[in-house]
This record gives structure tokens, sequence and C-alpha cells, in this order.
């Protein structure tokens, strides 16, 4: 068998022939896996760790369902392999409940439940971990393609209107078209006034 | 005495939306089946032939291959009605992209590698897989999907066209188009003796495990499907498809639990498409508006496995008033993959064209689009002569009108511009029929004063779960937190899939039935219950044979704002307005969602989507969310959806019609006539690309 010299270690990852020995650290948890070296990190989290919650709708960083956390950033964890995550700090959706406050659900889940911001949920895991993200990069003023004024950026999350939302956003699909709630969602849970869309897309609106 | 709100109609949020937002609702792949092993099918190269041979020497010497299967090594499955589901029992190939071999491996990596790996050998033949109209083989189905006749004819529609004095004659296109469900198909297949466990990403468990049991050759009962959860559907998986079929063929081969997830490429021939449309529509016209001919014809395409065609003709029977009509569908079976359900399949690109071409006859008649539809409005079915049980396409048109601002409009194209972008508004008329199918539920009271309620339903995201937990609610008198409400297993009973919008309607009539019955039993037992609980079954078919002769529809208006860059011919839609008449809404949160959801996904059919069939090959050239774009988050702005609320006696106990399939209906055509507005540019042919608009652009 030809490959990595048996046991060859690099960066705290042994390596095999065809399978390496690592630690992910993964919720704030470290989980040692042997892992074949094409796992991904979108399938090391699915397949070797049950953390089901992170999901593969493409497999080739189309879709944006298998967002995750990786020190703090959104990633599309399908286009990362498992060893190369070594050393890193994953958070799934099942750790994003204790982000905020222990033991509460993060103000962006409360969000997406108020505004009916899902209908299959599919896309939802990746949709919430992809928010964190997107509200993260604001916070650093950090200018999308929708922002009027590249050079100077954003100000805080909460200036975020619905059109940097949408944009900011747009890596991560639903089929199943529920983008007013989402975007209703994180606007609440940014801070924003909810001005102009109708802050409370779940209600729809019936007349009697 | 305790007064107790009844919750049908309240906003009560998603009873599972907790597990979902936490990541804890499980779908069909990610059940902890100890020692699965993994598939990956193999799929054809060829458009037309035979499989010569498949060199499977390779792909069985990498480590971890467990087995490769063909059509001469798999089980032999009797036939269950749908060819598409005879996977790998003979080596003709139909189409590109059908599945003929699989490997079965000890890893998911190991599985597509060993897959890659195999050589698979082929006689070609001919092929043919591009629609023509003209084609000889072209023949009318004496009956479409749904049930419907192939073709209908009134009075003298060729003598009235002729005799009208205005008459608009036009031809409109629809690309074959993917549902694209975020969950691609997914199927853990256990088996136990003679017995089969399917994981399974499905709309329908009951009908799904039927259908194996037949191909399996098992009693009924003998397969058990578990469905909590479906990352959507959209008509994909209302029924079996072949990877479901595959995983329970490997896994019976290898004598282990098998898991097989199609790739997001494999879907797109794997798990059906919507079928493409050539439809041309004639209607013939009073100058009052007044129409006095309707002719609607569709052609459409299927495999040579199956003559699937779709009902696209079918809304114009029940739209508009009018003395002499014809309604015909044509099929052309070609060397493709078979076509099937995609939300609202036949009415969703039928009303493209219809409500197209209503706006190209108001624009002849200088009349006002929804005045138009307003004089034609029928009193009875236009076809059947039924009554309807409820029908407010005026009411949604003037209340639609109301909200959106259409007071005052100017019907002159191309005139109003801002910046670079030209705007523009317009309208169209959905509609949906009113399905109602027989179910069975179990009804079961605790002794500890809590509910159970089992019904083989399916929540792919329409909420299901939740409106059926709030009709039981009411029917015991209870509390909504006191009923659990069990779904997405098919040993709960008969039960229709999610489809046709029929869910809520079929489940929660025989939810209501048994909950009824054991309010009933409750009451006259003063509300004691024995230790070993009480349970009613109800099962809902002598009630729903029972029904009177009515035309049942639900119907909307749709209103769209569009802008159109004058240089590139760029449209984005500013705000998409839907008002909505389906009877009683169960849910307004829920039903809210799946009305904008359809609208989402109706911009996205009229902007985006389209299958690129290359005829060489047979195949469609894309087949990815990178090449097959679905409206993403930036592409979808101001959507809103309301309803009237309709007391409609002749639905079911709830008086409810559905919603799953009515806002994507009209959506393509109000941006379609917008568009026109906007810039003076009819595009007949969907997606509204940038070229097809600039193309009538000034200057170009």
């Amino acid at each position: 068998m030809r490959g990595a010299r048996p046991g060859a270690r690099l960066s705290d990852v042994t390596a095999h022939a065809f399978h390496s020995d690592l630690t992910l650290r993964v919720n704030g948890a470290d989980r040692a896996l042997t892992l074949d070296h094409r796992v991904t990190l979108l399938d090391a989290l699915r397949e070797h760790l049950a953390l089901t919650g992170v999901k593969k709708g493409c497999d080739h960083g189309q879709c944006g369902a298998c967002t995750v956390l990786i020190d703090g950033e959104r990633v599309n964890s399908c286009l990362v392999f498992a060893v190369a995550a070594q050393g890193r700090d994953i958070t799934t959706i099942e750790g994003v409940a204790g982000l905020a406050a222990p033991e509460e659900l993060h103000p962006l889940q409360r969000a997406f439940l108020e505004h009916d911001g899902f209908q299959c949920g599919y896309c939802t895991p990746g949709q919430i971990c992809s928010a964190i993200g997107a509200l993260t990069e604001a916070a650093r003023g950090w200018p999308s393609h929708v922002t009027e004024d590249m050079a100077a950026g954003v100000g805080a999350p909460a200036d975020l209107d619905a059109e940097e939302i949408r944009e900011r956003m747009s890596g991560n699909l639903c089929r199943c078209g529920a983008y007013p709630g989402i975007v209703a969602a994180i606007r609440e849970a940014a801070g924003g006034d909810g001005g102009g869309a109708p802050a409370r897309a779940g209600a729809g609106g019936g007349v009697r | 005495m305790t007064t107790l709100q009844r919750t049908v109609g309240a906003d009560v949020t998603r009873v599972e939306g907790h597990q979902k937002v936490t990541g804890t609702a499980l779908y069909a792949y990610e059940y902890p089946v100890p020692d699965a092993l993994y598939a990956w099918a193999v799929q054809s190269t060829v458009p037309r032939g035979r499989v010569r041979a498949v060199h499977a020497g390779a792909a069985l010497a990498l480590p971890g291959v467990v087995a490769v299967l063909d059509s001469r090594n798999v089980f032999r499955l009797r036939p269950a009605g749908d060819p598409e589901l005879a996977v790998l029992q003979s080596a003709d190939v139909a189409y590109r992209g059908q599945i003929v071999a699989a490997v079965v491996a000890d890893s998911y990596e190991t599985a597509g590698q060993a897959a890659a790996a195999v050589r698979v050998e082929y006689d070609v033949d001919d092929h043919d897989a591009e629609l023509t109209d003209g084609d000889p083989r072209i023949f009318v189905p004496d009956t479409v999907n749904g049930g419907y006749p192939g073709q209908t004819e009134t009075g003298d529609v060729e003598a009235a066209l002729a005799a009208a004095p205005v008459v608009l004659d036009a031809t409109y296109t629809t690309p074959p188009e993917h549902t694209s469900a975020m969950e691609p198909h997914a199927t853990i297949a256990v088996w136990d003796e003679d017995s089969l466990t399917l994981y399974n990403g499905d709309q329908g468990p009951w009908m799904t495990a039927a259908t194996l049991a037949e191909l399996f050759g098992l009693p009924e009962g003998a397969v058990r499907v578990v469905a909590d959860h479906t990352g959507g559907g959209f008509g994909s998986k209302a029924v079996p498809r072949p990877p479901t079929v595959l995983a329970a063929l490997a896994a019976r081969a290898v004598g282990r639990p098998v898991k097989v997830a199609a790739t997001r490429q494999q879907m797109f021939t794997m798990v059906t498409y919507r079928t493409p449309t050539l439809q041309r529509v004639r209607l013939g016209a009073e100058r009052d508006g007044r129409l006095t001919a309707v002719w609607h014809d569709a052609l459409q395409q299927s495999s040579t496995l199956a003559p699937y065609c779709e009902q696209t003709a079918t809304p114009t029977r029940v739209m508009y008033a009018a003395r002499h009509r014809r309604t015909t569908h044509r099929l052309a079976q070609l060397d493709v993959p078979t076509p099937s359900w995609m939300r609202a399949p036949g009415e969703a690109p039928g009303m493209f064209a219809l409500e197209s071409a209503m706006d190209e006859l108001a624009v002849a008649l200088g009349m006002d689009p929804i005045e138009l539809r307003v004089v034609n409005e029928p009193s009875v079915d236009p076809e059947s002569g039924h009554p309807f049980s409820s029908r407010n396409l005026v009411a949604c048109l003037r209340e639609g009108a109301a909200r959106f601002g259409w007071a005052g409009r100017d019907p002159a194209p191309g005139r109003r511009r801002e910046g670079r972008w030209l705007v523009g508004t317009g309208v169209a008329a959905s509609v949906f029929p009113a399905i109602t199918w027989p179910a069975t539920a179990t009804a079961r009271a605790e002794p500890d004063g809590t509910f159970t309620v089992r019904i083989a339903a399916a929540d792919i995201g329409t909420g299901a779960r939740t409106a059926l937990t709030q009709v039981a609610a009411d029917e015991l008198g209870v509390e909504i937190d006191r009923v659990t409400l069990d779904i997405g297993r098919s040993a709960y009973g008969q039960a229709p899939f999610a489809g046709g919008s029929m869910g809520t309607s079929s489940w929660g009539w025989a939810v209501a039935k048994a909950c009824r019955a054991l309010a009933k039993r409750l009451g006259e037992s003063a509300g004691a219950v024995p230790p070993g609980g009480l349970e009613e079954l109800a099962d809902t078919a002598e009630d729903v044979a029972a029904r009177r002769d009515f035309s049942r529809h639900a119907y909307g208006a749709q209103f769209a704002r569009v802008r159109v860059d004058a240089v590139t011919g760029q449209v984005r839609v500013d705000r998409l307005l839907g008002m909505f008449a389906a009877g009683r809404i169960i849910n307004p949160r829920t039903a809210g969602s799946q009305l904008r959801g359809g609208m989402c996904m109706g911009l996205s059919m009229a902007l985006h989507e389209g299958l690129e069939v290359d005829p060489r090959f047979g195949d469609f050239a894309n087949h990815d969310l990178a090449t097959y774009h679905i409206a993403a988050n930036a592409d979808v702005r101001d959507v809103q959806a309301y309803w009237l609320e309709e007391d409609d006696d002749e639905l079911n106990p709830m008086g409810s019609k559905g919603v799953g399939e009515l806002g994507i209906v009209g959506t393509a055509a109000a941006i379609a006539n917008a568009v026109y507005h906007a810039t003076g540019v009819r595009v007949r042919d969907l997606p509204i690309t940038v070229e097809r608009v600039r193309a009538g652009l000034p200057g170009h």
C-alpha cells in the first residue's frame, strides 16, 4: 500500500494510508475519531458523531443546508474535509441553543419559531447557523453586495435592512419559500425595527 | 364549566417547531440504524438500448465493497403499477440516468468511489428525446392525471372562433422543471426475515408501504414505513421512487440494513420532474369582453415506460363561462425519464397559459383585465354544469385589487420609468380543486386525561401535524396541549399521501370523525377512562363517497409589481400579493406560509427555473443547484398572502379546501403580465430570461 507513512503526524492528526486519527472539538467537547481521509466535516458530523441536525442538501456548497460555525464563522461543512477541521472550534445547530444563554434557545431560534421562518425544517439548521455568522460579519461592519457605501461598510447588525439580510442569506436555499419569515426572524433577532416588510410574516393576515 | 377557546382558526405555532430549530427532528437518513451499509446507484450513460455487460471487478476489488448489483443478481420484483419502480429488473435502458447497477459498501465514500469504478457496456439504439409538435407518435390520452378526460368539447368552437369579433390565438411554452426539495430522496431499508422497515423521506407512508409490499410479494403490513419528518417533497415523494426500491433490493441482497441517499445530481433524473408543455390557447370574445369560445390545447412529454400525462388544460374547464369550448391534451412518449407530480401538476403550467392569454385578450379589447374576468364569471361549472360548493374568484379579484392598489392603473405598457427601471403591474387568477380522499384514524383517551390520535399522514412542511392537532382538540373539546398527534407511520392505517392539496381535508375528516366518536363515548361514561384507555377507529370511505355532486375548487387572485432593467432586460419582482379563498383556514400561520411558499415557487418558475434538454444525450444539461436556479432569498422581496373566509358545508367537517398548491397557480402569469405592462414585451415562454425580455426591448 502506498500513501502517507503509517503513523505520520501532522498537526495532531495521525495519518495512516487511508484513514486518520483525529480529534474534533464540536459544541465544546473533544471527540476522537478515526476517519477515511475523504470524509467531509459534514459526513463526520452526521455519520460518525450522530449530529444529524447538520443537513446534507447538495454536498457541493450550492445550498447551504450544511452550514456550521467554525471558530464563529459560517462555513459549508460539505466543502471542508474533517481532517482539516482538527483544532478548530465547531458549532452545529445542536450547540446553538446554549450560545447566548445556558439552557436557552438562541434568540434566532426563538425568532424562527415566532415568524414561522421554515416549513419542512430541512434547511433550518443551516439557515440559523448562517444567520449567526451573518450577524457576526455585520457586527464587524463587513459590507455586502448591496451595501451602498462599500468602503464604509455597515453599522450594527440592527441597522441591516431587509435587502441586506436577503443578500447576506442568499447562500442558504429554502425550497419551501419561507424567505419572508426568515428575513423577519433575522431582523428581529438583530434588533432591527422590522419596518418595511411585514413584521410578523407568520400571521399571514386573514380577512374575517 | 370552563369556556374553551376553539383552536381551529387559531395562530398556533408548529407543534414540531422546537425540534426543527434545534436540529433534533429526524429525517429518513438520520435514524440510528446499527450495522448499516451504503448503496450508490450507477446510472445509464446512454439514452436507449440494453446493458450488454456490467464489469464489477474493479469495484469489488476495493476494500469495503460488499456487492455490486445489476439486473442479473437482484430479487425479482412483481409489477406494482409504476414501471419506474422495476429497478434493476431488466437489462433494457429507457433513458439516460436510469439505474443500471448499484454498489453496496461499508462507507459512503467507498460506495461513491466504487460506483465510479463499475464499467457498463451497452448495445445502443437510436433515441429521440426532443419534444416536437407534429411528431407522428403524438396521441390524445383517454384520461390524464387525476382521472380527468383527455379531451372535452362543448358546442362548435371552430365556428364560434370564426364568428367572434375579437380573437386571441397564442402559443405558450413551459420548460421541464424540478421539485428539488432540500432533503434529497433518502431511505434506510432494514429487513427482518420477511418484513421490511423503511425509514423514508415520504409524503405518503401508508401508500409507500402498500406499494413496496406489492413489489416484494409480501402481505399487507409486512412493510412498515417511518417518515416522521420529510424535508419537502412537492409531489416527488408522494409515491415511492427508484432510490427507495434500490435500498430495499440492496438490503435484501446483502442481508444487512442499507442506506441510500440520492445525490443532488442523481435527483434530476431519478425522482421525476415536471413535463415541459407547449400550449396553444384560442379565445373568441364579443367586444364587451364576453367569451364565446375557449380552446386550450396542451402538448406534453413522457417516457417510453409510462404514458404520464398532466391535466394541464383542466383549469380552463372551470375558469370562465363560454358557450363553445374545447380542451385537449396531447402526449409524446420519448426516450426521456418519466415525469410526474410537481406542485400543482397541470394547473401551474396550464394557468400560466390561460391567464397570460386572458391578459392578452384584455389588451386586445382595451379592457381592464380584472373586469374581463368578472364579466366571464360563470354561475355554474361551465363544463360539468354542477353548482359550485363555493366560488369567490370575483371577491378575490376585487379585494386583492383594493389591497394592492390596482385602481387607477394606466393600462398602457412601457410608460412608467424609475431611473433605469421600467415598472409594471399584472394580475392573474388562481384555481385548484378541493380534493378529498378516504382515510382512517384512531383516537385514544388515556386514563391520565391525555389523548393520542394516530393517522398515517405526513408533514412535509405543510403544517399538517399542527392543523390536525387543532382539529382533534376541538372535536375532543380539550386544550391543545392534552392532544398528541402521531403521524408519519404506515402502521397507523390507510391514509392518502400529502399531495393534491388534500391532506388536511382527507386526514382531518378521519381525525375529526374518530375524535367525535371518542368524545361521544366519553360523554356516555361521564368522562371515565378505564385503565387500558378508550379507543375509537374511524374510516371516512363512506362519508367521502356520499358527497353530493358539486364543483369544488379553491380560487385566488395574484398581483405582481415588477421592475425591468431597460437595458439588460433583467426582471425583479418587487411585490407579490395574493388574495385567496380556500374554505376555512385551520391555522393562519401555517396556511399563510404555504400560500407564500407557493407564490415564491411561482416566482421561481416565472424567472429562474428550466431544465435544459440536450437532445444529443437525452439528458438535462443542468442537474445541480448551481445550474438549475431556484429562487434564493435575494430573489424574493415583498410577498403577502391574504384570504377571504368561506363557509362551505359541502367539503368536509372542517370546511377546508387546501392551500398547498393554490399559491403557485397563477403567479407566473401575474409576473409575465406585469413584465408586459412594464415593457410592452410579451414573453410567452418560461422562464422569463433577460434574453427573452431584451429581444423585445427598443433598440434590440
